[in-house]
C-alpha cells in the first residue's frame, strides 16, 4: 500500500535522508530507529508532505503522493495524521477544539474562524477523548494538561481524521516513563483495533522491538536496516548507532543524543537557511 | 475512564458550546449594528454622499497621472530639483528620531518598575509620557511655528516630542522584560544607579531598542513629510505647492511621491538588514 522509492532530501549541502527506499503492504506497526540527526524525522515529514523531497518518490495506494499540490495535497495531509514529539497543540484552546482540528480539511475557513463545528463531530471529538481516557478533561485548556495528557489529546485529534496513515515523529521522547507507555499502548492499541498503518520514530530500541511489527534502522541519512524487531540484535544496533563495542543495551537514548546534538543543530540551521 | 461518564461530558460540553456561540452571536449582532448606524451618522454628517461620492474617488489619482504622464520627460528634472527637499525632510527626521529616542530611554528607565530611581515617581513619569503620545505632532508643530516662524526646527522639535512618549512606553516595556540578575550583580559591588542601569540594563536591551528606534524614524520620515504642509519646510511643502487644485502641476506632485515612496522603501530595507544583522550578530 505504501511505496518508496529512492526517496531523497538534502537541505543545502547536507543531505537528511539518502535514497530511502522500502515498501509497506499491509497495515501494521513500523518503528523507525535511528541516532538524532539520522534522518528520521525528515523521513516523516515527507511522508506527510510537510516537507517538500528533493528527488524520489512516495506512492500509496497508487497515488503519487510527491507529486500532489494544492488542495489534492491538503486531502492528503488529511489521511496522513501526524504527532509530534512537542504535541503542536493549539495549547490556548480546550482540548474539544484542539481534536476538532483535525476535521479542519472538510470545514469551510469561515466556519472555522467562528468555531462551528457541527454537533455529530463534537459528540465524536468526546467519544475519541473517552476511548483514550482523557474525556473528564473535555473543557480544559490544552495547556492545562500534563505531557502525557496533551499527547493523548494529539493522538485524538489524528483519529479524529480518520487516516489511513498515522505518523509519529518521537511521540514519547519528551515524556517520562509512565507516560511514554502509555501513549506506546495506546498507538499499539489504535493498530490493533482499528488496522491503521503507523509508522514511528522511537528513540530507544526495547521500545521499538516491544510495540512494532517491523523496525528500519536509518544511518547517517541512509535505510541500513530493515526486519523484524526479532532481527534486531545487540550487533545491528551498533551499526545503526554507530557505536563500538562498548555499546551497551543499558545505554540510555539521552547519552547517544548528547553525543549527536552538535551535528542535528546544523542540519536545523541548514534547513532554516533553505 | 470508564464510558458512562462520558454521556454526562457530552452533554455539558455541548450546552458549553452552545453558551458560547450565543455570546458570540450577540456580540456580532452588536457589532454590525454599531458599525451600519455609525456609517450612517458619519454619512449624514458629510457635505456629500458617500454613495455619490465613492464612484469619484479615482478621479483626482487619475488627472495627476495623466497630466503626469503627458510630461515624462519633465521627471528626471523634477527628481533634481526635489531631492534637497527630500534630504531637509529627512534630516528633519533623522535629528528628532535621535533626540527623541535618548530622552525616551532616560523616560523609560524612570518609568520601568524594579528599575526606577524614585518608584514612587512611576506613575508621573508615565503620564508625562503619555501627555507626549497623546498631543499630535502637528498641532505642536502648529504652535511651534507662530512662535519661532517657520522652517525645520520647529518640526524637528514637534517630532522629538511625540517620539519620547512613543518609544518610551516600547522602551519600557522591554526593560521590563530585562533580567535583574546582571542589575544585583552590578549593585552589589556599590554602583550608583546610573552605572547599574548602564551595565546591568543597557547592554541587555540596546538590540531591542534600536530595533524600534529604527521603525520609528521611518514613521517620523512620513511625519516630517507631513508638516511640511504646515510651513515646516522640506518636500511637504514642495508637495503642497504642487497639488494644490488646478495649477497644471501634477508632474511635481507625481515626481515627488515617486521620491518619497523610494525613500521609504530605502529606509525599509536598510532598517530591516540592519535590524537582522543586530538580532542575530547578538547571538552567535
Amino acid at each position: 500500500m505504501l511505496r518508496l522509492d529512492n526517496v531523497t532530501k538534502r537541505f543545502g549541502k547536507n543531505t537528511a535522508v539518502q535514497k530511502a527506499s522500502f515498501v509497506v503492504d499491509k497495515p501494521m506497526m513500523i518503528g523507525i530507529i535511528g541516532r538524532s540527526g539520522a534522518g528520521k524525522s525528515t523521513l516523516l515529514r515527507m511522508l506527510n508532505r510537510l516537507t517538500d523531497a528533493s528527488a524520489g518518490e512516495i506512492t500509496f495506494e497508487g497515488l503519487n503522493v510527491t507529486s500532489l499540490r494544492g488542495a489534492a495535497k491538503r486531502n492528503w495531509q488529511s489521511q496522513c495524521a501526524m504527532i509530534f514529539q512537542q504535541f503542536n497543540l493549539v495549547s490556548r484552546m480546550d482540548v474539544v477544539s484542539n481534536v476538532l482540528h483535525g476535521t479542519l480539511n472538510r470545514r469551510s475557513t469561515f466556519s472555522t474562524m467562528f468555531n462551528l463545528y457541527p454537533d455529530e463531530d463534537i459528540r465524536r471529538a468526546i467519544d475519541i477523548l473517552a476511548r483514550l481516557g482523557i474525556a473528564e478533561h473535555a473543557p480544559k485548556r490544552a495547556e492545562a494538561l500534563s505531557g502525557g495528557q496533551q499527547q493523548r489529546v494529539a493522538i485524538a485529534r489524528a483519529l479524529m481524521q480518520d487516516p489511513k496513515i498515522i505518523l509519529a515523529d518521537e511521540p514519547i521522547a519528551s515524556l517520562d516513563p509512565m507516560n511514554a507507555q502509555v501513549v506506546m499502548d495506546t498507538l499499539r492499541r489504535i493498530q490493533d483495533e482499528d488496522g491503521r498503518l503507523i509508522i514511528a520514530n522511537l528513540h530507544t530500541l526495547d521500545t521499538a522491538r516491544r510495540y512494532c511489527d517491523r523496525v528500519i534502522g536509518m544511518r547517517d541519512g541512509r535505510i541500513v536496516f530493515d526486519g523484524s524487531p526479532q532481527q534486531l540484535t545487540t550487533g545491528v544496533a551498533r551499526d545503526i548507532y554507530g557505536a563500538g563495542a562498548e555499546f551497551s543495551e543499558a545505554a540510555t537514548s539521552t547519552s547517544i543524543e548528547t553525543l549527536e546534538t552538535s551535528r542535528e543543530e546544523l542540519l536545523h540551521e541548514a534547513e532554516a537557511a533553505v | 475512564m470508564t464510558q458512562t461518564p462520558a454521556i454526562s461530558i457530552h452533554e455539558d460540553y455541548l450546552a458549553l458550546v452552545r453558551r458560547r456561540r450565543l455570546y458570540g452571536g450577540i456580540l456580532l449582532v452588536v457589532f454590525v449594528a454599531l458599525m451600519a448606524s455609525g456609517f450612517n451618522l458619519a454619512d449624514a454628517r458629510n457635505a456629500g454622499s458617500f454613495r455619490n461620492g465613492f464612484t469619484q474617488i479615482f478621479d483626482f489619482p487619475a488627472d495627476v497621472i495623466g497630466e503626469a504622464s503627458g510630461k515624462l520627460n519633465q521627471l528626471p528634472a523634477h527628481f533634481l530639483r526635489f531631492f534637497p527637499a527630500l534630504v531637509e525632510t529627512i534630516n528633519i527626521a533623522a535629528v528628532s528620531t535621535l533626540i527623541g529616542a535618548s530622552g525616551a530611554v532616560v523616560m523609560s528607565l524612570f518609568a520601568t518598575r524594579g528599575l526606577a530611581l524614585w518608584p514612587r515617581a512611576i506613575p508621573l513619569f508615565r503620564r508625562v509620557m503619555d501627555f507626549t503620545r497623546a498631543m499630535p505632532e502637528i498641532v505642536v508643530a502648529l504652535v511651534l511655528i507662530y512662535v519661532l516662524g517657520g522652517g525645520p526646527v520647529p518640526a524637528m522639535i514637534a517630532i522629538a516630542f511625540h517620539t519620547i512618549g512613543a518609544l518610551g512606553k516600547l522602551f519600557s516595556e522591554v526593560n521590563e522584560n530585562a533580567s535583574l540578575k546582571p542589575v544585583e550583580g552590578v549593585r552589589s559591588v556599590g554602583a550608583s544607579w546610573v552605572q547599574t542601569m548602564w551595565l546591568g540594563i543597557l547592554p541587555q536591551v540596546l538590540p531591542n531598542f534600536l530595533s524600534y528606534t529604527l521603525l520609528r524614524f521611518e514613521i517620523n520620515i512620513r511625519a516630517s513629510a507631513i508638516l511640511g504642509f504646515v510651513g515646516a519646510g522640506g518636500i511637504g511643502y514642495e508637495l503642497k505647492n504642487a497639488i494644490s487644485w488646478g495649477q497644471g502641476k501634477y508632474d511635481e506632485a507625481a515626481a515627488i511621491f515617486i521620491l518619497l515612496f523610494l525613500a521609504i522603501v530605502f529606509f525599509d530595507q536598510m532598517s530591516s538588514v540592519l535590524r537582522n544583522r543586530l538580532t542575530q550578530g547578538g547571538r552567535s
